[in-house]
């Protein structure tokens, strides 16, 4: 067996013990789905209320695309507290794989979740409101997508690394870190509503430049190739980013050894 | 050989050598040893004052393949410690520990594909089921998960676990099922050098022996060696070819269960039980070891 065969099928593990997991928790599932649905509703409604469509349309596309963007996210920056609550750590740690397998295992298994979980909220809302993107330009909106989960794998690597430095608050960290690329990304309003000092820490948000080539492609119709100022930012943070990610893991680790923080159960 | 460790001053003492009925002891000059660790040391910086506690001081020892090998001593004492220095989830600060040749920190994937570890509290995903866990266990380590599952069928049928509760989620089976889970699980990627953590801290009676049979037997038919961390005397006697008595991090008796009694005997005479072996080099009683429950190893 080659060992690219080898650390496939070990990446396959992450990919089918989540997915056995997702289907041992599902009344969670069920829930967090019932609540991700409501809260993309109740933020649309807020668009109906003022009567303006164009709202309707930032507001559904924010809504929908954070929601993809941080359970991508919130799954790769939780690989290592999922398995502190179980008390695998050590035993997963312990196995003969490269972290890079675990990641790639992880994010294949993220991608795929928040892809399906995106699609159940957009039948949601166009079942609810009466949607209107003739004109929309898809395929911008599917390079964006495309381009924002690399990102944000990029920033979920980075980010993973805190549980493992921080035994009890590095979830905390990772969860304060969503909210602040949520406050900073315009996901319900466009960033040029921010004071001087916001717009100008939103260009190094990834969600940012996400969110402004969908809505570019959607409402606009806006070809990829005229919104490259939102493509390149994505491009560059992926490429960065992920190697970066893995090997600041890769540290992280072997800090988290050197200190004893894999035994602890969070 | 028997050998009593005084500081870090290693003297040898002869004793009547119990007759062993496999390879016991020492590997002899020009065999690999399965496990060796030298002059091994770990410190710990803890507390808000970031005091630095030295957890394993100055350990070596030399494993042949196919022992038993038994690390006895107190909560807190280093055991695990020692154990995760070889399972390469913790960093040397100082010595080295080797697998089959391999070094555990230059070459630490090598030395991983010959290891595995069943430590106190079984590792699993409880929501899962023991397929489910073995699954995921046999992809880790590259294994094809159709026949790993036949295989751990075979392992757990003989522990007494039929196929029937495999599909349950593994928090509804009883603390020494999950442990029999961990031990298949263990088994199912063929290590060389097999190391159990405390494994039947906290069994029924029942469950226990059920275990340590399970161990002879692993014994008997596998190439396998074993390390084994216990409080249990009897188990260590039963089951142990030989014994290192840990106490503060130090290495402080070793020799073979025979043998430490024997010496206990002779040389202090004490009853000769693994137990007067025990309060001997480390100064604690059994029970002191309970109370210091709360410390970690």
């Amino acid at each position: 067996m080659t060992i690219a065969t080898r650390e496939l099928r070990a990446s396959f593990a992450f990919v089918e013990r989540n997915f056995n997991l997702t289907k041992r928790y599902w009344g969670w599932e069920v829930a967090w789905l019932v609540y991700s649905i409501a809260a993309a509703l109740a933020v649309a409604f807020i668009g109906v209320a003022q009567d303006d469509p164009g709202l309707l349309q930032v507001l559904v596309i924010g809504t929908i695309f954070w929601n993809y963007l941080s359970i991508v996210f919130g799954f790769i920056g939780e690989t290592v507290t999922w398995e502190r609550w179980e008390g695998t750590l050590e035993y997963t740690f312990m196995a003969p794989i490269r972290r890079y397998t675990q990641l790639v295992g992880s994010t294949f298994f993220a991608v795929a979740y928040a892809l399906i979980q995106m699609v159940i909220i957009l039948v949601v809302m166009i079942l609810f409101f009466d949607l209107e993107f003739t004109g929309g330009n898809f395929v911008t909106a599917g390079v964006f997508i495309l381009l924002g989960s690399l990102s944000f794998v990029g920033v979920g690597m980075m980010a993973a690394i805190l549980p493992l430095l921080y035994v009890e608050r590095g979830d905390q960290m990772v969860f304060v870190i969503q909210s602040i690329i949520l406050l900073f990304s315009g996901v319900y309003y466009t960033t040029d509503v921010l004071p001087e000092w916001m717009q100008f820490v939103s260009q190094f948000s990834p969600g940012t430049y996400v969110l402004n080539g969908i809505r570019g492609g959607l409402i606009h119709g806006t070809p990829v190739t005229e919104l490259l100022h939102n493509v390149w930012p994505l491009v560059v943070m992926g490429i960065v980013l992920i190697p970066l990610g893995v090997y600041v893991f890769g540290i992280a680790e072997r800090y988290a050894k050197r200190t004893g923080k894999l035994k602890r159960v969070g | 050989m028997i050998q009593v460790m005084n500081e870090s001053k290693t003297t040898p003492m002869r004793a009547p050598a119990r007759q062993p009925l496999r390879r016991v002891g020492p590997p002899p000059p020009g065999e690999q040893p399965a496990l060796l660790i030298e002059h091994a040391t770990k410190r710990f910086v803890v507390g808000r004052k970031r005091k630095s506690v030295v957890a394993v001081n100055d350990v070596s020892m030399s494993i042949r393949r196919g022992e038993i090998y038994g690390i006895l001593g107190a909560n807190g004492s280093g055991k695990s410690t020692l154990i995760r220095l070889v399972s390469t989830l913790l960093t040397l600060e100082g010595g080295r520990v080797e697998v089959f040749g391999h070094d555990v920190e230059r070459d630490e994937m090598a030395v991983k594909q010959l290891i595995n570890r069943v430590s106190v509290d079984a590792a699993f995903f409880k929501k899962l089921s023991p397929h489910e866990n073995l699954a995921y266990a046999a992809r880790l380590y590259g294994l094809d998960a159709r026949s790993a599952r036949a295989e751990a069928i075979q392992i757990l049928a003989r522990l007494g676990i039929g196929e029937k509760r495999l599909s349950r989620p593994l928090e509804q089976m009883s603390r020494g099922m999950q442990q029999k889970v961990a031990i298949a699980r263990a088994l199912l990627t063929s290590p060389t050098v097999l190391l159990l953590d405390e494994p039947t801290t906290g069994l029924d009676p029942r469950s226990k022996l059920d275990v340590q049979t399970f161990i002879e037997e692993v014994r008997d038919t596998h190439d396998a060696t074993i390390v084994l961390t216990t409080h249990d005397l009897a188990e260590a006697e039963r089951l142990c070819d030989r014994i290192a008595l840990i106490n503060d991090g130090r290495m402080v008796a070793e020799g073979t269960p025979g043998e430490l009694m024997t010496m206990v005997e002779r040389d202090y005479g004490k009853e000769p039980t693994l137990e007067s072996v025990f309060m001997t080099f480390t100064g604690k009683s059994l029970d002191d070891d309970v109370d210091e429950d709360k410390d970690d190893d």
